[in-house]
């Protein structure tokens, strides 16, 4: 070999510390030059008015408040489906064929590429059933995508919460959904949260599923029947059209900054949950 | 029966029904995708599809075999990129960082993740594009551009399900070989890499996945000429691309064609998937 | 001399299996009515197994099957139509390491009355009172009923415990080794309290600290690999026992 293991040792470390290096600097690198160029079209304006032109003025409103919508709505159908599966998961079945099904089919689902739930999207929301670009549309399909995510994070957080805490509630004769709603689901809502402020950050990042059941209307929506635009598919019309490069910027950093925040939230939540159990 | 156990049962089917949810919708979109795209395929045959050169969908020509050579093209050289990068920075991170630096470097990887593809696409087309095409040649949108960018975008993904891999390793495995007087890299090369092995593939195969199914970024920075690309800095365009640059405008046959490039997609990453479980579980069951 | 009174539970020929292992073995004695029944038995005798049988508690982990009969008040509790969560409230369990809820202290004293339909805030201050005092931790919490019961010592907290299911007016308090973790001086005033409290209740405490039967249990069984093998009068077990092998046990010749 001819290197001592020290020296093979220091060696390797050289490289993989680069790599690592490497990573985090390509990370700050994306953050600060998006931040540096976009932050300064931040302003109050900005964020308030609506776009012009076909995006070469104006602001970002309407695409905020489609961004909104969408999110809501897709939580709204997915944090219920979810919680409930992730439920019924740990407290009211053993682990067997049942479950296994279960969880195959979220996984199955959690792997499926965003254009691929655009595709469906479109065919059944937007064609088949008529509800056009919508936000109707756009918001079912990205529940489906961000229900897998929900399962995940939901069951972790139950499966944490102590089994003397269950013993403690059926010994002071609670039935089983009281258990599950007073004590359970009390417990492990941090870790639940975490799971769907993630699933919310994926939401307002995704564009792929957005375009194509959404649309890329510019006015506020008036109904989820609107189309409607999100921040994610103005940036990418502005970028990949070409239409106004500040203005781009200047969404990527209201972008970046939002998944910075979310990220935060999350990390701290998810920090708490653990305290508490250890 | 008491009234108690009647609601409970009531509780337990309403929830059962809440949890075929996931299963529900997936049968529904792959019956949806199938339904639409396998018709045209069998039309015009398999093969024409599979191995036809020529994409020009409003000439009946549905060649998909230059997407489907770009796809492959991308997804391994953004594997060169990103599997050693990710594996080693699992390494850092799981036997050399001290807890403190660890707990910076775990928030970084999980906002990488955040990061919306069509960002990374944008900064593909600001930095790396007119890079590649004032030092190396070419229109600059490239096999390359695609496949660093995707090399970074699939890190997450490589670094977590490694991260796994090796944390569910049992301690004495380390804690053996370290006793026995070898240093943190020779057991990492010689003990733990092999018996992570399978959760390692997993983590590559997951990380093939990812590539595959992504679109945007690949759009803004691929080029999208529908051709077998000749070097990494020719143009290339994958099935994703193909899909999303002409659903907008697409009807009739043309429409079907994409909804059958979806079909081969899925099958792929539905393979892809099952192999990933497959090796995983391969672990689990004992090495 | 036995006084003649109707047992409050009556064991007849009962077996425990647990994922295909036997737990107890046709098991068979009374418990009266305002007793302190002591059992008594080293690790793994099934005292514990037996202790959930009495509050169904078993049949939260899957495997377990039994045979034979329990009655409580002349009636029995195994079998389908039994009212599981109505037994629970009758007959209330402490573990043996404390489980204060993440909430108030005030919050766990009333969580199992709230269960049972309890409202009112007035009602709820006056039980939990009641509760705390009979527990003997009144005085300590009364001016912090607010706070987080994780903020009380483990002697508070089990006494917590012992209040929480006061709580629900149970009829019979099971203790499964519930000093085990804790120091003297909250032992004996958890000892002290089971003492005041076998008036109104009755009560059966599992131990693992023999000496801890002798000074609280009126009788002692002693439990040895899932069978009875002796119960009687506390006094006459720890000075005449009728089977050489409790003797052992106790004198320490094996445990």
């Amino acid at each position: 070999m001819g290197l001592s293991p020290r020296l093979e040792q220091k060696a390797a470390q050289v490289v993989l510390w680069t790599f690592t290096l490497a990573t985090v600097f390509i990370l700050l690198f994306i953050v600060i030059f998006i931040l540096r160029k976009g932050l300064p079209m931040l302003s109050l304006e900005f964020l308030s008015s609506n776009p012009e032109d076909m995006g070469r003025a104006g602001g970002i409103f309407s695409t905020i408040v489609g961004t909104l919508a969408l999110t809501l709505m897709a939580v709204l159908i997915a944090a219920p489906l979810g919680v409930g599966t992730a439920i019924f998961l740990t407290e009211y079945t053993w682990e067997g064929r049942l479950t296994r099904i279960i969880r195959f089919g979220a996984e199955c689902l959690a792997g499926i590429p965003s254009i691929l739930f655009g595709l469906f999207g479109f065919i059944l929301f937007v064609t088949k059933l008529k509800l056009g670009w919508s936000i109707l549309s756009g918001g079912l399909t990205l529940s489906f995508m961000i229900l897998p995510t929900i399962i995940r994070t939901s069951e972790e957080a139950i499966r944490s919460v102590p089994a003397s805490y269950r013993e403690v509630s059926a010994s002071l004769g609670s039935t089983k959904w009281q258990m599950v709603t007073r004590v359970v689901l009390p417990s492990a809502m941090p870790g639940i949260a975490t799971g769907i402020i993630l699933s919310i950050g994926r939401s307002i990042s995704e564009t792929a599923a957005v375009i194509f059941t959404a649309g890329s209307a510019l006015r506020i929506p008036t109904s989820i029947f609107s189309s409607s635009r999100t921040m994610a598919v103005h940036f990418y019309i502005l970028a990949r059209e070409g239409i106004s490069m500040p203005h781009a910027y200047g969404t990527a950093a209201v972008l970046v900054v939002t998944i910075l925040m979310i990220n935060i939230v999350s990390y701290y939540l998810m920090n708490k949950f653990i305290r508490r159990y250890s | 029966m008491t009234r108690l156990e009647r609601n409970d049962r009531l509780i337990r089917l309403g929830l059962l029904m809440i949890a075929f949810s996931a299963v529900s919708i997936l049968i529904v979109i792959t019956l949806f995708i199938f339904s639409e795209g396998t018709p045209i395929m069998f039309k015009y045959g398999l093969r024409q599809f599979l191995l036809g050169l020529n994409w020009y969908p409003t000439e009946k020509s549905f060649g998909l075999l230059p997407m489907i050579v770009g796809s492959l093209f991308v997804t391994s050289g953004a594997l060169l990129v990103g599997v050693p990068t990710g594996l080693a920075c699992a390494v850092v991170l799981t036997q050399f960082a001290s807890k403190r630096v660890a707990r910076i470097l775990k928030p970084v990887i999980e906002l990488l993740a955040g990061i919306p593809s069509v960002v990374y696409g944008f900064i593909g087309i600001v930095v790396i594009v007119p890079f590649i095409r004032e030092n190396l040649g070419g229109p600059g949108l490239s096999v390359l551009a695609a496949s660093l960018v995707l090399g970074v975008m699939i890190l997450p993904t490589v670094i977590s399900i490694s991260i796994d891999a090796f944390q569910a390793l049992p301690p004495t495995y380390r804690e053996g070989s370290i006793a026995l007087g070898a240093t943190v890299w020779q057991t990492t090369r010689m003990v733990l890499i092999p018996a992570a092995r399978s959760g390692l593939i997993a983590a590559i195969i997951l990380g093939m996945g990812r590539a595959i199914g992504e679109t945007m970024a690949v759009i803004m920075i691929a080029g999208n000429a529908a051709a077998i690309p000749g070097s990494p800095l020719a143009p290339v365009r994958t099935l994703t691309s193909n899909i999303a640059l002409e659903m907008g405008y697409a009807s009739g046959e043309h429409r079907e064609a994409l909804f059958a490039t979806g079909v081969i997609l899925f099958v792929i990453i539905m393979v892809l998937n099952t192999l990933a479980n497959w090796t995983s579980s391969r672990r689990r069951r004992g090495f | 001399m036995e006084t003649v009174r109707e047992p409050l539970i009556s064991v007849r020929d009962f077996s425990l299996w647990g994922s295909s292992v036997r737990l107890l073995n046709r098991l068979t004695l009374d418990v009266e009515p305002n007793e302190i029944l002591g059992i008594i038995g080293p690790a793994g005798s099934g005292k514990t197994s037996f202790l959930r049988c009495l509050n169904r508690l078993n049949d939260l982990v899957p495997g377990y099957r039994s045979e034979g009969e329990i009655l409580f008040d002349g009636r029995t509790i195994l079998g389908p139509d039994v009212n599981v969560v109505e037994l629970r409230r009758k007959q209330g369990m402490v573990f043996a390491t404390p489980v204060p809820l993440p909430r108030s202290i005030f919050e766990n004293v009333v969580f199992g009355a709230r269960l049972s339909g309890v409202r009112g805030r007035r009602t709820l201050l006056d039980l939990a009172e009641e509760s705390l005092l009979r527990a003997g931790l009144w005085d300590e919490v009364r001016e912090r009923l607010y706070e987080s019961a994780l903020n009380l010592s483990g002697g508070q907290q089990q006494r917590l415990c012992i209040a929480r299911i006061l709580a629900l007016k149970p009829e019979v308090i099971l203790l499964d080794e519930p000093t085990s973790g804790l120091d003297p001086i909250s032992t004996h005033k958890i000892e002290e309290s089971l003492r005041k409290l076998r008036a109104a209740y009755t009560i059966i405490l599992v131990t693992n600290n023999v000496k801890q039967a002798a000074r609280v249990a009126d009788r002692t069984a002693f439990f040895l690999s899932g069978e009875l093998v002796e119960i009687g009068p506390t006094a006459k077990v720890f000075t005449a026992p009728d089977d050489p092998k409790t003797n052992d046990y106790i004198s320490g010749r094996f445990g």
